[in-house]
This record gives structure tokens, C-alpha cells and sequence, in this order.
């Protein structure tokens, strides 16, 4: 359930531009989930569904894209995504990996109606 | 009525992280070690962490943050029960700790009289992983009884850890665990992890675990 105070800051957020752009409301939030980021989307759904009540957000639309954790592989080079469990390298079976990015969770716009 | 797009890339968990980064200033600035250990719920945190208490107290000074998810104090008596300052922190629920929590946390800790603060995280394998605390160091504290597989399946909570603690060794002759195929998965996600197994419940290899901590905890003072 930790999505609740992620949610709320993506409320605060977004009530913070819309103020400061003078908008009617918000229609749009556009956010970018890392696979490794713990963030489920129907979870945030979820709670902005229920704190965005009667708010200028009320009605804004959540668009979730997805970032795949990718891993590379240290022996062979190869590059390859991160599903759920960790597996050695498909091309060599080298377990010497590193994972390459996929935790983040960013807010990168909002869309507003003046 | 027109609509108008706003740009803004805002990492969201990047609140708790700036927390998180005030909490290890200050900590730092009373030359305080902190460390956060994770582990999934019956992995023998408690136990690891009151065998180690008692191996580096009262040379070191230690305090405990204790987080749970509900308002029980089974944990923090037990740490109190040996004399060490604990605090129980209440996640409501949640089912993880989190930068804001433990900032307010220590602000009820003598820190001009502590060298060392242990923070037990909720048991949990998958939510911790995602929140910085602001502590020196990330400890899993993985069991033999879990099984091998738990890097593999869970690789989020075993990154960027610098300690990783296998305990119930004891029960090595009756399960099936394959430690270096557990310490492959380890070695993958972290560049730089030290291995400790350990028995809370025998003792063995608890001094070695508590050396070396003792040693990280000297280096800040």
C-alpha cells in the first residue's frame, strides 16, 4: 500500500502547477514507472481515484508508461530486459550481470485547461 | 478553453530520498554509523540483531529503530530487555519504512551519546527495497530455511546492499541450500557485498559479522 504517499505527491504536485498556471482543471498526468521502481499503476489508480475528489485533478485521465529494467551482461556485452526473475545471461549463461537502470518513477507532464 | 501541456520530470520518489540525505547529514554530523536492515518477516532479524547488540554494547553505543507495521512492541522490548535505547516506529500499516518515518524516529534518540543506530525495517522482501532511510549501509539478513532462490526471485531487495547476513546455518544439514548458487545471485545485483552466515541461535559466526560492523562503525568516529 506505499503507493498512497507516492499518489499524494503527484497530487500535490500537479494542484501546484495547475495554481500557478491559473487552470480550470487538469485533465491529463502523464507518469513514467521503472520496473524495479515497486510502484504498481492500479494502485496508484487506485488511491488518486479516491484523494483527487473534489480537487482541481478530479477529472485528470493517469497515462503510466512503462521503463523495463535492462540487464547487461559483463562477460558477453549482451544486453536483454529484466522480466520478473533474475536469469543468467541468455547468449553466454554468465551470471556476472549488472542491471542497468528501471527505478525510477517520474512525473513528466501534466496536461491542464485554462 | 484551451488545453496546455506542461512539462515537468519530477522523480516522485525523490522526496523521501531528500529526507533520507538530511537524516544522514545530521547522523554524520554527530558521527553516528546508522544501518538499515531488511529481511522477510521470520528470516531472524530480532535475533541476529540482539546477538550483535550484545557483541559490540557498551564499547559502542548503540540504539535501535524498530519499525512495524502495527503498534506491537515485542521487538523493542526485547531490544530494551538487553539496555539498549529502542524506538518503536508505527508504519500504520505500511508495509515498509520510509525517510520521513525515521527522521522523525531518531529526533526522540540522545544523538550527542550514540556512535551507532541499527534500523529494522518491516519484514517484508519487495516494498523496503524502494525507499532510502539515509543510513551508511543496507543489510539483508537472508535464512537458511527461505531457500536459494531468493536473489532470483526478489532481486530488488538484494541491490545495493554492502552486508549480506545468511542466518540459521545451523539448519544447513537439513535443507536443501545451495550457498554458492545464492551467493552468485548476491554477487550479480552488487558490486561489493560481504558474505557472513551466521546462527543466532548457536552464535557462530556472529563475531566475525560484529567485528566488521564495528570496524564501519569506528571509521566515521
Amino acid at each position: 500500500m506505499h503507493e498512497l504517499s507516492v499518489t499524494e505527491e503527484i497530487l500535490r504536485k500537479s494542484e501546484e502547477i495547475a495554481e500557478h498556471e491559473q487552470a480550470s482543471k487538469v485533465t491529463d498526468i502523464f507518469l513514467e514507472i521503472g520496473k524495479l521502481s515497486g510502484i504498481i499503476d492500479e494502485s496508484v489508480q487506485f488511491y488518486w481515484d479516491f484523494i483527487s475528489k473534489d480537487t482541481v485533478c478530479a477529472e485528470a485521465k493517469l497515462h503510466f508508461e512503462f521503463v523495463p529494467a535492462r540487464i547487461h551482461c559483463e562477460d558477453c556485452g549482451n544486453e536483454y530486459e529484466l522480466d520478473h526473475d533474475l536469469i543468467p545471461c541468455p547468449a553466454c549463461s554468465s551470471m556476472n550481470i549488472k542491471i542497468a537502470g528501471g527505478d525510477e518513477f517520474i512525473l513528466k507532464s501534466i496536461e491542464v485547461e485554462k | 478553453m484551451a488545453n496546455k501541456r506542461i512539462e515537468i520530470v519530477q522523480d516522485i520518489l525523490n522526496v523521501n530520498d531528500q529526507i533520507a540525505a538530511e537524516t544522514n547529514k545530521l547522523l554524520h554530523s554527530k558521527h553516528i554509523f546508522s544501518i538499515n536492515i531488511m529481511a522477510s518477516p521470520g528470516a531472524g532479524k530480532t535475533s541476529v540483531i540482539l546477538k550483535t547488540l550484545q557483541k559490540l554494547s557498551p564499547a559502542i553505543s548503540c540504539a535501535v529503530l524498530e519499525g512495524d507495521t502495527a503498534p506491537v512492541t515485542i521487538d523493542s522490548e526485547k531490544v530494551a530487555g538487553i539496555g539498549i535505547p529502542a524506538i518503536q516506529i508505527n508504519t500504520g500499516g505500511d508495509c515498509h519504512l520510509n525517510a520521513n518515518l525515521v527522521s522523525k524516529g531518531i529526533q526522540a534518540l540522545d544523538l550527542d551519546n550514540l556512535d551507532f543506530i541499527l534500523i529494522e525495517n518491516v519484514g517484508n522482501l519487495i516494498c523496503p527495497a524502494s525507499w532510502k532511510l539515509g543510513t551508511d549501509m543496507n543489510v539483508v539478513i537472508a535464512s537458511i530455511p527461505e531457500g536459494d532462490d531468493k536473489p532470483y526471485k526478489y532481486p530488488n531487495i538484494y541491490r545495493g546492499i554492502q552486508a549480506l547476513v545468511l542466518n540459521k546455518i545451523d539448519l544447513k544439514p537439513y535443507v536443501d541450500f545451495n550457498v554458492p548458487f545464492f551467493k552468485d545471485g548476491i554477487k550479480a545485483l552488487n558490486t561489493d557485498v560481504q558474505f557472513f552466515e551466521v546462527s543466532a541461535k548457536t552464535g557462530e559466526g556472529i563475531s566475525a559479522w560484529a567485528d566488521w560492523l564495528e570496524t564501519k562503525i569506528r571509521e566515521i568516529k
